[in-house]
Formats: structure tokens, C-alpha cells, sequence
């Protein structure tokens, strides 16, 4: 290394090092020392607990409901964008007229990936105020009305207890697809030519294609896609903080670990237990990525 | 049978790929299969923003009449008027604000540290690379009570710098992350030449390989002033007092229980939607590249 950029490089790291340190790694540690605390986040003062918030939280109903909410959305929000996304993506590419040439992309590809990955650049509130009209629980909402056209009958959406968690659950899977479907659309064109010609030689077709050669060549795009789905759907706070009633109603249906943090850590002066649920969450987070990464782990293919 | 690509078909920009040639008239069955699918969703994501566009011209009995989906009779601009009125003004203000001081700080500060990272071998490199990598595996969530005591203890909370300086942070590792690939794929050449003949260290970054960075710094420069922009749970604790816009959206929908005023609703949030899809649609190549870029490295 020249001389003299020693000092030019801890310029550089200087500010931003600091910035980070204060904003972001000091108050993931700091959770973790508060939630041994009984701190209310008000007065000065407060006691070493030990891990009591811990055993607290062993015995929190509300809290045990928010986790199992989290985790209906951990399994049905990646599983189904990732199915719908990876079905668009393939459509768009083999979908087009068959003939003598092979297979073809359809028509106006640019077109649907522009439709498509919209909801992803729009702020969480905008989309939550529009599917909360769209899902009006009266006769007049927009989704009723049409339903009840086509014969379908009528529903109370997000003021159904049954159903509230899995119109949010919706409405994730609907923002996320066409982020996840420029995702495998980029990853399928990646995959050299010579592959699909070998096996349209052999005569395979469309179906034997997408099972035998796409998805296991998309392996790797598919379980990172999972594992931010899978984070995105432990968190879940902001959509269901604007979109439902209470918020986390009716009756906590849709009330989610965020919540359950934002509540007692600014509503109920219980800092250090709402520092604990940060820890929960942040070790479910931790579990869940590791747990994916290992037990879909396969031999990668390199072309 | 052999594969034979269509000369004259249309290439798609993400070409090379197998299939990246779209058909050309004709009808199959899996054809009008695949574009009945894909113009069914294509609609189910479209018409809702359509429909909230029409309603910001709406009076709140055409919103939730007999026919939620008629045209407004009468197109009621005063919606606008009512919705600036009611504050959307301030909060688009705090919101332009904070995002281009976040955006600006983000660009600097994120192509510094990305770009010493790539180029300079001291100890510790690693270290600081995975403690800017680890920032983006976990949602902010996780520390948001310390994080707001934090701010509170700088006395904070509620401005402009403290909004700024908490959106610089959180954008860091993903910025880091996305300019560090980047700087690796620069040419070493320029930059040695021009520290060759005496240039120094900081003036060859700003006046040779930050303008050669271009396309990475445009490319990641969108995607934060969309991310700042639309940032929602950072300010709803850290800015109570002064909102931004996507949390003024999300204030007034709670307020439309008591007035009951959905046109002037739709119209704050029609305020709120138009100028990102206009950002969208000018850069969605950069858009889409460089959010699906950094996800698949």
C-alpha cells in the first residue's frame, strides 16, 4: 500500500463508520441488553431482570398469537409468490406460439414485467389504502360488487376474523410477484441456449423443460428469493399497522410481532419487554435463514 | 429439428436467454393461454391504482355509492385543494426534504466507503464489508425501540437531520454493497495513472472514479430515493411530529373514520403515487436492474 493512504482510507471509512455504528449496530445491541431489563422507556431508572421478559413472553397470549400469525405468513406469502412469480416468468418466456423454431417468449414481455413489478416501487400506506377500499366489507365495495355480479355472493374482508389475516397475507403475495418475476426472468436468460436446444432435440417438452432443466437450474435464485420472503413476512408490521382495524383486528386476527414491539414499546412503557420480542424475533429471523440456506442446499450447477 | 432463433423477431432487453425472441403473430392454445393469464394478473395489479386515480376526482357518495366503479360525474379538483389543505402540502415538503438530503448523504458516503473497501487492502476490510452485509439481512424492526431512544438522546426527534441522518444509515449496506461490485468492475488503469501523476487519493475518487461509476450510482441512486421516499416505518416512530408523506397517507385514512372525506383521501394519495410512477416509468430499467441485480449476487 502507498504511503500516506492509510490515513486516506480512515478518512473515507470516518463518518459513515460512525453513522452506522450509532444508528444501526448500537441499537441491535442495545435490544439485546434492554430486553434483560425492566426498563419502561420513560423514567431513567431500571432493574436487571435476568431473562423474566423471556419467561414472560413464554406466557403471553397475545404475543403467542402474534408469533402464530407470523407464521401463517412465513409459509403461504413465499410459497405462493414465488409459485405464481415463477409461473408468469415461465409463460412469459415459453408462452409464446410453438412451432418448428422451438419455443418462443410471448408478446409484449417489456409490457406485463412494467405492469407487473409496479406495486413494488409504491410506499406500504398508498397500497394499504387501496386494498382496504378495494376489500370494503359492504355490498358497494369494489371487490363485492363484483363478485356479487358474477354470482359469487359477498364477503367481509379485513372485518372477518377468518379471513382478515389471509387478505393481508393477499395482498404481500400481490406487492412481492413481479419483483420475484423480473428476479427468475433475469436468471432464466442466464441460462445458456445450448441446454433448452439439447433437449427440444430429445424431444421434450414444455412441461419437461420447466421441471427438468429451469427449476433446478434456478435453485439458487429460488431459495434466496425465499429467505427474503420468508424475512418480509416475520416483519409484515407496516401493511398491517395502516390496513387493519385496531390495528391487528378484528378481534387481534391479524396482529403480528411488530406490533406486539410497537405496543409495548411506545404505547405501554414496557421498553425492555418489547427489547425481548426484538430478540425473539431477531433469533426466528436468524433460525429461518439458516434453516432454509442448509436444508435446501444443493450441489450448484455452474455453466 | 433444430432451434432456429427468429431473425426478425424482437429481441427482449434481457437477451441472451434461450427464448428471448417473442413470437409473431399466430395463435396457439398455450399462447392465448399465456397471455389470458398474464393480462389477468396484469389487471388484478393495474386497475386498483387506476381506480384510486379516478377517485381522487370523486365525491366520497360516488367512492361508496351504488356503483363504486361509475366515472364522477362532476370531477371534483377541490379534492386537491382539501388535501394540500389538510396538510399533504407540509408532508410532501418533509418528505422532499429528508430524501434529498438521505439520497445525497447515502451516494456520498456509501460510494466512499464501497469504494475504498474494493480497492485498498488494510486490516479490518473484511470486517467492516460483513458488518455493512449484515445490515441488510434484518429488518429494521428488530431494533426499533433502542433505535428511537437513540434519536432521542441526540434530541432528534422529529427534524429533518434526524430523519436524514437515520435514512443514511439503514440505506449504507445495501448502497455499500451495491457499489462495492460495481468499483471491482472499473478498470485499475485510469485510476493508476492519475495517482501516477500526483493526483491524490481523495481527488482520483472524486474526479476519475466517481464519473466513471455512473451507471452504478444512477442505477442505486433510484432505488433510494424510491426507498426513502416510500419509508414509512422509520419516520411513524422517529417523526411523530413531523410526518412524511407515506405516514400523512396513513394518518389521514385513520381520520376518514370521523370525516368521512375519501375524495380528498385519494387525491393526498394520488399527490403521493404520480410522481413515483412518473420516476418509474422514466427509469425502470434501472430500477428493476438494480433491485434484481444486488438480490442475485
Amino acid at each position: 500500500m502507498r504511503h500516506g493512504s492509510y490515513r486516506f482510507v480512515a478518512s473515507f471509512l470516518a463518518i459513515p463508520l460512525v453513522l452506522y455504528v450509532v444508528f444501526v449496530i448500537s441499537p441491535f445491541v442495545q435490544a439485546f441488553y434492554y430486553s434483560l431489563t425492566d426498563w419502561t422507556g420513560i423514567s431513567p431508572k431500571f432493574e436487571f431482570v435476568g431473562f423474566q421478559n423471556f419467561k414472560d413472553l413464554a406466557n403471553d397470549a397475545i404475543f403467542k398469537a402474534a408469533i402464530g400469525h407470523n407464521i401463517i405468513l412465513l409459509i403461504g406469502v413465499p410459497l405462493l409468490t414465488i409459485v405464481l412469480a415463477l409461473v408468469f416468468a415461465y409463460l412469459l418466456n415459453v408462452g409464446g406460439k410453438a412451432n418448428s423454431a422451438g419455443v418462443h417468449g410471448v408478446r409484449g414481455n417489456g409490457f406485463y414485467k412494467l405492469a407487473f413489478f409496479l406495486p413494488q416501487v409504491l410506499s406500504v400506506p398508498v397500497i394499504a389504502v387501496i386494498w382496504a377500499t378495494v376489500m370494503t366489507s359492504t355490498d358497494n365495495g369494489l371487490l363485492n360488487s363484483v363478485t356479487k355480479k358474477l354470482g359469487l355472493g359477498t364477503s367481509q374482508y379485513l372485518a372477518s376474523p377468518e379471513i382478515a389475516l389471509y387478505c393481508v397475507m393477499w395482498v404481500l403475495v400481490w406487492g412481492s410477484v413481479g419483483f420475484y418475476l423480473v428476479l427468475f426472468n433475469a436468471a432464466m436468460s442466464g441460462i445458456p441456449k445450448d441446454i433448452f436446444e439439447a433437449a427440444i432435440i430429445d424431444g421434450a417438452g414444455r412441461l419437461a423443460t420447466f421441471f427438468r432443466i429451469t427449476l433446478p437450474l434456478l435453485w439458487d435464485t429460488i431459495q434466496t428469493a425465499w429467505v427474503y420472503l420468508a424475512i418480509m413476512a416475520l416483519d409484515a408490521y407496516a401493511l398491517v399497522a395502516v390496513m387493519t382495524a385496531g390495528p391487528g383486528g378484528p378481534d387481534n386476527s391479524t396482529y403480528v410481532m411488530g406490533l406486539a414491539i410497537a405496543d409495548n414499546g411506545f404505547q405501554y412503557g414496557r421498553a425492555g419487554y418489547a427489547s425481548a420480542m426484538g430478540v425473539v424475533l431477531f433469533f426466528l429471523t436468524l433460525i429461518i435463514a439458516a434453516v432454509m440456506l442448509r436444508a435446501t442446499r444443493r450441489e450448484r450447477i455452474e455453466y | 429439428m433444430t432451434l432456429q432463433i427468429d431473425v426478425e423477431g424482437r429481441t427482449q432487453d434481457s437477451a441472451g436467454g434461450p427464448e428471448a425472441v417473442s413470437d409473431k403473430g399466430g395463435f396457439s392454445p398455450v399462447n392465448v393461454f399465456s397471455h389470458a393469464v398474464l393480462i389477468a394478473w396484469a389487471v388484478l395489479v393495474v386497475v386498483p391504482f387506476g381506480w384510486a386515480l379516478i377517485a381522487s376526482l370523486k365525491s366520497t357518495g360516488e367512492i361508496f355509492g351504488d356503483n363504486p366503479w361509475a366515472l364522477p360525474k362532476k370531477l371534483l379538483w377541490e379534492n386537491f385543494a382539501n388535501a394540500w389543505e389538510k396538510g399533504v402540502g407540509d408532508y410532501l415538503l418533509n418528505s422532499l426534504v429528508v430524501v434529498a438530503g438521505g439520497v445525497f448523504g447515502t451516494m456520498l458516503f456509501g460510494s466512499m466507503v464501497a469504494y475504498v473497501l474494493a480497492r485498498y487492502q488494510f486490516p479490518g476490510n473484511r470486517l467492516i464489508y460483513y458488518l455493512f452485509a449484515a445490515g441488510m439481512m434484518f429488518p429494521t424492526f428488530l431494533a426499533i425501540v433502542p433505535l428511537f431512544f437513540v434519536v432521542k438522546g441526540f434530541g432528534m426527534v422529529s427534524t429533518y437531520q434526524g430523519l436524514i441522518l437515520v435514512y443514511i444509515a439503514y440505506s449504507l449496506p445495501f448502497t455499500v454493497f451495491f457499489m462495492h461490485s460495481f468499483f471491482r468492475t472499473l478498470p485499475t488503469s485510469i485510476a493508476e495513472a492519475a495517482l501516477v501523476d500526483g493526483a491524490g487519493h481523495a481527488t482520483t475518487f472524486f474526479r476519475v472514479m466517481l464519473p466513471m461509476a455512473r451507471p452504478g450510482l444512477l442505477s442505486v441512486g433510484i432505488f433510494n430515493v424510491l426507498g426513502q421516499f416510500n419509508q414509512f416505518v422509520l419516520p411513524s416512530f422517529l417523526s411523530p411530529e413531523k410526518p412524511v408523506l407515506s405516514q400523512g397517507i396513513a394518518t389521514l385514512l385513520g381520520s376518514q373514520r370521523y370525516d368521512n372525506d375519501w375524495g380528498t383521501l385519494f387525491a393526498a394519495l394520488t399527490i403521493a403515487m404520480v410522481p413515483v410512477i412518473v420516476v418509474y416509468l422514466i427509469f425502470y430499467r434501472q430500477v428493476q436492474a438494480g433491485l434484481t441485480g444486488a438480490t442475485l449476487k
